[in-house]
């Protein structure tokens, strides 16, 4: 690889700034703490998803399995990161399978035309900013790899409602610079003919949101 | 302060190359487009209703105005420091496993891409739309390689099947309807048949059916990115349907080309630029799906991971410092969205990648303002500052038009060396260190409204200024020439009102002025000019001046304390922009 190349870009920047203008001192008197009560933001987060067309469902620890059985519907096969909380399922069936997916020996790791094939898929999420209906997926053992969430056509995602914050300084401040990050706010959409929304393209065209209180 | 003395290295400004040049002046090119009434038609309706909701989602914020200074005073400090941001992203890039390449131009950067994706063995790559790769005409050099790249945005991949140009930032397909849109399809997507309707559903269907392949054995993909963050080396890409993540996930290979001016300093800092984005852009709180990713992570996404740094004429916008802002755009098209002129121009008549007031002052820039057809861009404006107003990152776009337009008018007077000119290294620093902004341009064009020139230029310093024209002055600089000497002198303008029934008795019946002579002729092509008032404003106040004193006493004001007082409120008015 050239250095020559850097070298020279470097020195037509420095060149540039023969100038040297001062870096001005950057205020940020921005909201960066949220100052509303826990329930008021929870409303707020379903009001954000709802208006996304993301299906938004209040769940006990009790009553997921059930509810994540029902969503699951007709589904046959859907798989799960090998991180995710066994409990939170629903059994397995003679007709629906649930497949552990991961790149260590607890799972295994499917390829893109077996993810393709499959139905749906759960998992956890990291954190989940409220004024802007964000979910963050930080590739964590209960979020599993970045493919498995975005290949199968129906996502079930599960929000603790601890892990919801207000703003998006709050959501930032939780994640893991260096880990692959997905940002979701509602499913795959486009405006791209005549600016009607179409929700459904490339990524999941159903997303459920389970608020686990 | 000298050059010489801060001991940095000579270099002059380096200009862009690739799809940044008009091919026709804008001017002609906007004729040709207005013509195009389904187009304007097309233009109109995004513009308003993508307009309206972005000030919906702006107005629920109370921080908006905290959060446009933050991101603006980011930007300066990124500028400010970018050497040495541009290294720590490389470092952090590299420990992390990416590979980082610098490419000084389009033509480089293409030759980078082209040579990755061939050692890959594959003739196919996928790609997200990019203002980046398209700048540099990324998709026909490859396909010269032999190497084909599909869009996989929706807009992008309709104005590639449709042989066509991008007309918006945001939404590049925008000036076609969805019919349009349809036959498209049916022509070059060998998958579909006539029982396709034009239901944008339907249509957006038969993308994802035809891309879905292409999504699961490509094995390069080629993106762009919003952000890149030096403190840690991770990129950003902004979107909605999908493709993206597709994209960034499932290959094995992922290049990313990303402008030089496209960094911020810390991952926080990405809590301004992903509240401002989509808000600007789109209009939503947040759009759909945004990726980071931070050189290679083992088992997950593809695991050979390159960055394409390009300058590209970046740093020779960066080389002046009445200019350099305009780098700190983060591609929303908020200010294509409510500027009068693209609206009814759109988009192709500017002629570059880089549409709109955005647009009017990147191109020029980048390609250097002496090519006559993106000299004539920073004229593309009627100065409404709307633009000003929406921009998430605070550029003043009118501000920096009026400077490119006096850039053009020195450089046609030979007033200013333009650097691809100037042969020697002092010629060069002369350019850079050229005072710039309109009080450069007092003697020549500004006169009338500098202050403290009760006079106006003497005849013979008007003879001198010609002289040094390697041009004999045109009609439009005696034109200016002669209204500077009238303006900037009370008894003249004085006098020069005198004829205003003058003007009346051309008007004529029907108090318009419709036909005038010579340059002057091309401003009542299009317009005609109202008839002028019996009497000047100045005329009229000689006689009722002394009335003011009567009325402030009888609406009860105290003299010097009035709202009419010029104070300072038009600093503050700029400030809440």
């Amino acid at each position: 690889m050239s250095t020559e190349a850097k070298t020279e870009i470097l020195a037509r920047i420095r060149g540039a700034l023969a100038d040297q203008p001062a870096a001005p001192k950057v205020e940020r008197t921005y909201r960066t703490v949220s100052d509303r009560p826990a329930a008021e933001v929870l409303e707020m987060l379903e009001d954000r998803l709802v208006d996304y067309k993301a299906t938004v469902h209040h769940e006990s620890v009790e009553t997921l399995p059930g509810r994540i059985d029902e969503l699951l519907g007709s589904s046959a096969r859907y798989v799960v990161p090998t991180g995710l909380e066994a409990s939170w399922l629903p059994a397995d069936t003679d007709t629906r399978q649930a497949v552990w997916e991961s790149t260590d020996e607890r799972g295994r790791v499917l390829g893109v035309r077996e993810l393709n094939a499959v139905d749906a898929v759960v998992t956890s999420s990291t954190v989940t900013c409220a004024e802007t209906g964000t979910i963050f997926l930080t590739a964590r053992s209960d979020e599993g790899r970045r493919a498995i969430s975005l290949v199968p056509d129906h996502h079930i995602c599960v929000v603790p409602a601890a892990s919801v914050v207000e703003l998006i300084p709050e959501a930032l401040a939780r994640v893991e610079p260096t880990a692959p990050i997905t940002m979701i706010s509602g499913p795959s959409a486009t405006s791209d003919i005549e600016l009607e929304r179409v929700e459904g393209v490339h990524g999941p065209r159903r997303l459920d949101v389970i608020l686990l209180g | 302060m000298s050059r010489t003395a801060l001991g940095m290295p000579a270099v002059r400004p380096v200009h862009g190359q690739g799809n940044l040049h008009a091919e026709t002046a804008f001017p002609a090119a906007a004729k040709t487009e207005m013509g195009n009434t389904q187009m304007r038609a097309n233009i109109r309706h995004a513009t308003h209703t993508i307009r309206g909701k972005r000030a919906n989602v702006v107005k629920e914020l109370p921080d908006w105005q905290a959060l446009r200074s933050a991101g603006s005073a980011l930007k300066e400090s990124v500028m400010a420091n970018l050497p040495e941001l541009l290294e720590q992203f490389e470092a952090n890039v590299t420990a992390r496993g990416g590979t980082v390449h610098w490419a000084r131009d389009a033509a480089e950067a293409n030759r980078i891409i082209t040579n990755l994706v061939q050692a890959t063995g594959s003739t196919e790559a996928i790609k997200i739309k990019s203002m980046a790769t398209a700048e540099i005409d990324l998709e026909r050099h490859l396909a010269e390689h032999g190497i084909i790249a599909t869009e996989t945005d929706l807009a992008e991949l309709i104005v590639q099947l449709g042989h066509d140009r991008s007309s918006h930032i945001l939404v590049p397909a925008i000036h076609k309807n969805r019919h349009e849109i349809r036959e498209i399809f049916l022509r070059e997507m060998t998958e579909t048949d006539e029982t396709l309707t034009s239901e944008p559903r339907d249509l957006a269907e038969a993308a994802r059916a035809h891309l879905r392949e292409k999504f699961l054995s490509t094995k390069v993909a080629i993106s762009g990115a919003n952000f890149g963050v030096a403190e840690t080396g991770t990129l950003t890409v902004v979107e909605s349907e999908g493709n993206g993540r597709m994209c960034l996930t499932l290959p094995e290979t992922l290049i990313t080309v990303m402008g030089i001016e496209k960094l911020v300093p810390t991952f926080a800092d990405l809590e301004v630029y992903l509240q401002l984005l989509p808000r600007s852009s789109t209009g939503e709180r947040m759009n759909p799906y945004t990726s980071m990713w931070t050189g290679v992570t083992p088992g997950d996404g593809p695991q050979d991971v390159h960055v394409v740094l390009l300058d590209n004429g970046r740093s020779a916008v960066l080389s002046d410092p009445a200019g350099r802002s305009a780098l700190h755009c983060i591609r929303c098209s908020a200010c294509l969205n409510v500027c009068p002129v693209y609206e009814q121009a759109g988009g192709h008549a500017y002629g570059s990648t880089y549409p709109g007031p955005i647009g009017a002052i990147l191109s020029p820039q980048l390609t250097g303002i002496t090519s006559a057809e993106n000299a004539s861009l920073p004229y593309a404006s009627t100065l409404c500052g709307a633009c000003y107003d929406v921009c998430p990152v605070k550029i003043n776009i009118p501000e920096i038009l009026v400077h490119l337009r006096d850039e053009d008018v020195r450089t046609k007077h030979g007033q200013r060396p333009t650097a691809d000119a100037v042969p020697t290294e002092d010629g060069a620093t002369a350019a850079l260190q050229t005072p710039a902004g309109p009080q450069a341009t007092a003697e020549n064009t500004d006169g009338g409204r500098s202050t403290g020139s009760a006079s106006g230029p003497a005849p013979g310093r008007v003879r001198r200024l010609f002289q040094r024209l390697p041009h004999p002055p045109s009609e439009m600089d005696l034109m200016m020439k002669g209204a500077s000497m009238v303006m900037s002198s009370g008894r003249r303008m004085a006098l020069a009102e005198k004829a205003l029934p003058l003007g009346r008795a051309v008007a004529g019946h029907d108090r318009r002025i419709s036909w005038l002579p010579g340059m002057a002729g091309g401003w009542t092509d299009v317009r005609d000019i109202p008839a002028p008032p019996r009497e000047s404003f100045r005329n009229w106040w000689a006689q009722h001046a002394d009335e003011t004193q009567d009325r402030v006493r009888a609406d009860g004001v105290v003299p010097g304390t009035g709202p009419g007082q010029p104070a300072g409120p038009r600093q503050s008015e700029e400030d809440d922009r």
